[in-house]
């Protein structure tokens, strides 16, 4: 197990320094100029000439990159052009924002899609399983950022029921304030008792989370169906029945636990896909997270975000695909994770 | 993600003979009646098809489609002269859709054939020739799929600058790794059976073999790969469009439609709200497709 | 009355998108209590089915039963309430697979599902199932029983499976056992020691067992009775040395002059010619069998017959039957 992550973490390494290569060059390799975009636009040529020492630009391009592969492992990653602030600051400050709807989406994602598949699983080509599939091919094939926009119509508009975006309303984050324990705010104003804050904040969590749930859910949904149909099909399952175990065990209890591998695979995927859902999510509900501040960066050209940003992506990545293959290996004994690594 | 859903590899392809395609033609309002859903899929594209083609023709206000300023007709609810209703400039949002699914196919199609030429050589090539060219090709490939597609795309576009040719480069060079990797594993297998090696032991030239027999029998793999990839296209362009990565405005992307529209959409529904039926539906009919064709050239699944 | 199971008239059809056939339509077998009977026929003349059709559980979902009647202790099953069904099934009727590869659910402990079978149908608390499944792990010749119950199926062989498979479908003491070619999986050596248990289940613990297999050798060592099916039909039931002593129905003379002996020597070994058909692909009427039976005549073509007494416990189904012995 543990030589199996080493070796997965290594291999991960590799990945990783392709990644930055590839990003390193493509920011070198763009027409604009990042020294006089420090500077700003009014600056002279002797003061762009300055920042092109201050930031490393003289240099030759294997110095530069090693200087920032360098800064990659001691935390130096490189200073925002647009707010002149560490990047990797700034990006810890709004990572658990993104986090906390990530989570709260696949949450709903798994708790909805699980029974469901199953349901269209069991009731395969009923009129119920063509209904699921057509609901989760919806959700996989619907834009975010209209589905977010067509909540905000219903939910907001029409019936009043949920606020329009941002985290939490000003007047209660400044009549109950929460310190900042976590950045987690349904975590930290549960620890502070500040039930206040952890009402409203769960208010404006229940829109982006629905939205961002919606591709997850397709995908669960889809995965969980056509897992559950196999096991269901295989001979273990229905010697259980001979044996008096009734409907409900066999496919919640025996059924549902092969099935759950291959699904805990797609989820994995899935987060990475949920990490750039962030981008339109936030963009929409106002929520104050990484994907809106990425994309603030992107527009802006502010080089060392984007390349701060697909490095982190890519870390993520890899480690939610080496977490997703250890669950996979807990799912199921047949697998030896240190045999395939 | 699809992975562990690659569709066998079929047996030869049949001879292009009269009887032939009338056998597979057979074959295919066949797999249509059973896979309804698939042919619920294929019948939207086909009608979205031909509003794409068409469209000019059946726009009622053509010149709405880009430039036109009707300011005493903003923002009206949808009615008998405005199905969809108009947007802030006055513009019919019906011609504006219908322009913008022309767009998207546009964009679709494109996109597709760039990801296809770069990958399918690519993966052809790294297949039949396996070893360490093979490993080298791979590994690249690797690297491009190891982070999700959008940021790829999205990084690739800040980085060249917003406009509609850069942001179907950018969707084109996140796509085609499937392609390739797709590609190689069916030039591997099919590299194994008799009647390749059959060819090779008689002389063939390596690219005769590659296109007259590998590539025509991984043809089914790729078309459920196209039409799974193709609604991911559009979806991925509106994504960016709606960014601001993408289409600029005036330009009727669906995508940029709906970006625009969000300021005034709370009290303007229709605003957002077709272009995204659009959106959702063409997206919705491609999986379909693909589904239905996946399960029925997946022997797995062939009999049940 | 000693008669534990009677099934009669049952029929039962595959329905398809592509093709409909009646896979069963059986006149009637019986078991009495604490008997063996083995169903003897070749793969896919529906002997399994008709296990499937006692208990209701069929391999896939286009199998349905159209008519008929099970009954156990002289209540139909076929008419019983789903919930009803479920006591019996592992507590009255358990049942033992063909393939302990792929009948032991890969991601459990195998105690799991032991302990789950006992306290549902003995109350029995944790320590005291956990005891029970030891009892019966130990019964069919496991050593170490708590730490079986511990492993994976996978962890085990084809062997230990089966075995456990016995175990769990014993731990409840059923009346009725039904074997479904419990050994064809297996190894030769293997296969004499799962039939010992399984005799021995029946001998000590007074069990009924329906043995279902295409070995006539392994018939000839254990049934009592035996029944021959051909194409969803029995064809030929008795006394099992009667059966194998003077088998009159065409179709069982083929079957057992097919079994290599070692006595004789024989260039090659008979084969019956043809293949067996469902008989919907026939038309519908007439003996199934009729194809290829060398004694066929017009009638048999004509009108299907019926299983009749030749003489007490021997019943066949065929108009032409052989009178002499072999």
């Amino acid at each position: 197990m543990i030589r199996f992550i080493i070796k997965r973490l290594l291999l991960g390494l590799f990945v990783l320094a392709g990644v930055s290569v590839i990003t390193f060059t493509v920011a070198r390799v763009v027409p604009s100029d990042p020294a006089a975009r420090w500077v700003g636009p009014r600056a002279n040529a002797e003061q762009i000439a300055a920042a092109r020492i201050e930031l490393g630009l003289d240099k030759p391009l294997p110095q530069q990159y090693i200087t920032y592969m360098k800064g990659l492992f001691t935390g130096d990653w490189g200073t925002s052009i647009r707010t002149h602030q560490p990047v990797l600051r700034e990006l810890l400050s709004f990572l658990p924002s993104s986090l906390e709807l990530i989570l709260a989406g696949m949450l709903i994602a798994v708790v909805i899609g699980i029974p469901l598949g199953v349901i269209s699983a069991v009731k395969k080509d009923s009129w119920i399983d063509q209904l699921t599939r057509t609901f989760s091919v919806g959700g996989v094939s619907i834009p975010t950022f209209w589905l977010g926009l067509i909540l905000q119509l219903v939910f907001f508009r029409q019936l009043s029921l949920f606020p329009l975006g941002e985290r939490v309303s000003t007047n209660t984050s400044l009549l109950y304030p929460i310190d900042n324990w976590t950045g987690f705010y349904l975590l930290d104003s549960l620890l502070q008792g500040n039930f206040d804050f952890f009402k409203d904040a769960a208010l404006h969590l229940v829109l982006p989370a629905l939205t961002m749930a919606a591709y997850p859910l397709g995908l669960v949904i889809r995965m969980i169906r056509s897992s559950m149909i196999d096991v269901l099909g295989e001979e273990h399952i229905r010697v259980l029945k001979a044996y008096g175990i009734p409907a409900w065990r066999r496919v919640f209890v025996y059924g549902l636990k092969n099935a759950l591998g291959p699904t805990a695979t797609s989820l994995g995927l899935t987060f990475a896909y949920a990490l750039t859902s962030t981008f339109l999510i936030e963009a929409v509900f106002s929520w104050p997270g990484l994907g809106m501040y990425a994309s603030q960066a992107i527009l802006a050209n502010d080089y060392p975000v984007t390349m701060a940003i697909t490095f982190l992506v890519t870390v993520t990545y890899i480690l939610i695909n080496l977490l997703v293959d250890v669950v996979v290996a807990m799912l199921d004994p047949r697998i030896k994770l240190y045999q395939n690594a | 993600m699809n992975s562990n859903s690659l569709p066998a590899p079929l047996p030869p392809v049949i001879e292009e003979t009269s009887a032939g395609r009338a056998y597979k033609l057979k074959e295919f309002i066949l797999f249509l009646r059973v896979h309804k859903l698939a042919a619920i899929g294929l019948s939207i594209i086909v009608i979205l098809l031909i509003i794409a083609v068409i469209g000019p023709l059946i726009s009622p206000y053509p010149d709405d489609a880009y430039k036109a300023v009707h300011l005493e007709n903003k923002l009206l609810p949808p009615s008998w002269a405005h199905l969809f209703g108009t947007d802030e400039l006055g513009r019919d949002l019906l011609t504006r859709t219908i322009y913008g699914t022309r767009l998207s196919f546009q964009i679709g199609i494109s996109v597709i054939l760039l990801s296809i030429l770069i990958g399918i050589p690519y993966g052809l090539i790294s297949g039949y020739f396996g070893g360490w060219v093979d490993n080298v090709m791979m590994r690249v490939c690797e690297v491009f799929l190891s982070f999700p597609s959008m940021l790829l795309s999205i990084s690739i576009v800040a980085l060249l600058g917003p406009s509609l040719n850069n942001m179907m480069l950018s969707i084109a060079l996140s796509w085609w790794p499937w392609f390739a990797r797709l590609m190689r594993s069916e030039a591997v297998a099919i590299k194994e059976r008799g009647f390749v090696e059959a060819a090779k032991s008689m002389g063939v030239h390596p690219l005769v073999i590659i296109f007259r027999h590998i590539w025509p029998n991984s043809l089914s793999v790729i078309i459920v790969q196209i039409s799974m990839a193709f609604g991911s296209v559009i979806l991925t362009a509106a994504s960016l469009s709606f960014l601001g990565l993408g289409a600029q405005p005036p330009t009727p992307e669906w995508g940029l439609i709906i970006s625009t529209g969000r300021a005034y959409f709370l009290t303007n529904w229709w605003y957002v709200t077709f272009p995204g039926v659009f959106i959702l539906l063409t997206v919705m009919a491609f999986n379909f497709l693909g589904d239905g064709l996946r399960d029925y050239l997946d022997p797995k699944t062939r009999n049940s | 009355m000693n008669e534990l199971l009677r099934v009669e008239q049952l029929r039962v059809r595959i329905e398809t998108r592509e093709r409909q056939v009646t896979a069963l339509d059986l006149d009637h077998i019986s078991l009495q209590k604490g008997e063996m009977l083995a169903l003897v026929g070749e793969t896919g003349s529906g002997k399994s089915l008709t296990a499937s059709s006692i208990l209701q559980l069929f391999p896939t979902a286009a199998a349905r039963i159209t008519g008929g009647r099970v009954l156990f202790n002289g209540t139909n099953l076929l008419e019983a309430s789903p919930s009803v069904m479920n006591g019996i099934r592992g507590k009255e009727i358990s049942m033992i697979f063909q393939d302990p590869m792929s009948s032991l659910n890969p991601v459990f402990r195998i105690g799991k599902v032991m302990l789950e079978i006992i306290r549902r149908y003995t109350g029995a608390g944790k320590k005291q199932a956990k005891q029970l499944a030891e009892e019966s792990l130990k019964f069919v010749g496991l050593p170490d029983p708590s730490g079986i119950m511990r492993r994976y199926p996978h962890e085990l062989s084809g062997g230990q499976r089966q075995r456990v498979a016995i175990a769990m479908a014993m731990v409840c003491k059923p009346k009725l056992l039904i074997a479904d070619e419990p050994t064809t999986a297996l190894d030769v050596t293997i296969q004499s020691q799962i039939l010992y248990l399984i005799n021995k289940l029946k001998e000590e613990e007074g069990m009924s067992v329906l043995f279902i297999t295409h070995n006539l050798g392994i018939v000839s060592q254990m049934a009592d009775r035996i029944a021959v099916m051909y194409a969803g039909s029995i064809v030929e039931t008795g006394r099992t040395d009667e059966v194998f002593r003077f088998p009159r129905h065409p179709y069982t003379r083929l079957l057992l002059d097919a079994i290599p002996r070692l006595r004789e020597r024989r260039d090659r070994l008979p084969v019956i010619a043809g293949t067996a058909v469902l008989k919907e692909a026939a038309g519908g009427q007439g003996c199934s069998f009729a194809g290829r039976c060398p004694r066929a005549t017009k009638r048999c073509t004509a009108e299907k017959p019926q299983l009749r007494a030749v003489v007490s416990s021997h019943e066949i189904a065929c108009f032409h039957p052989w009178e002499e012995e072999r």
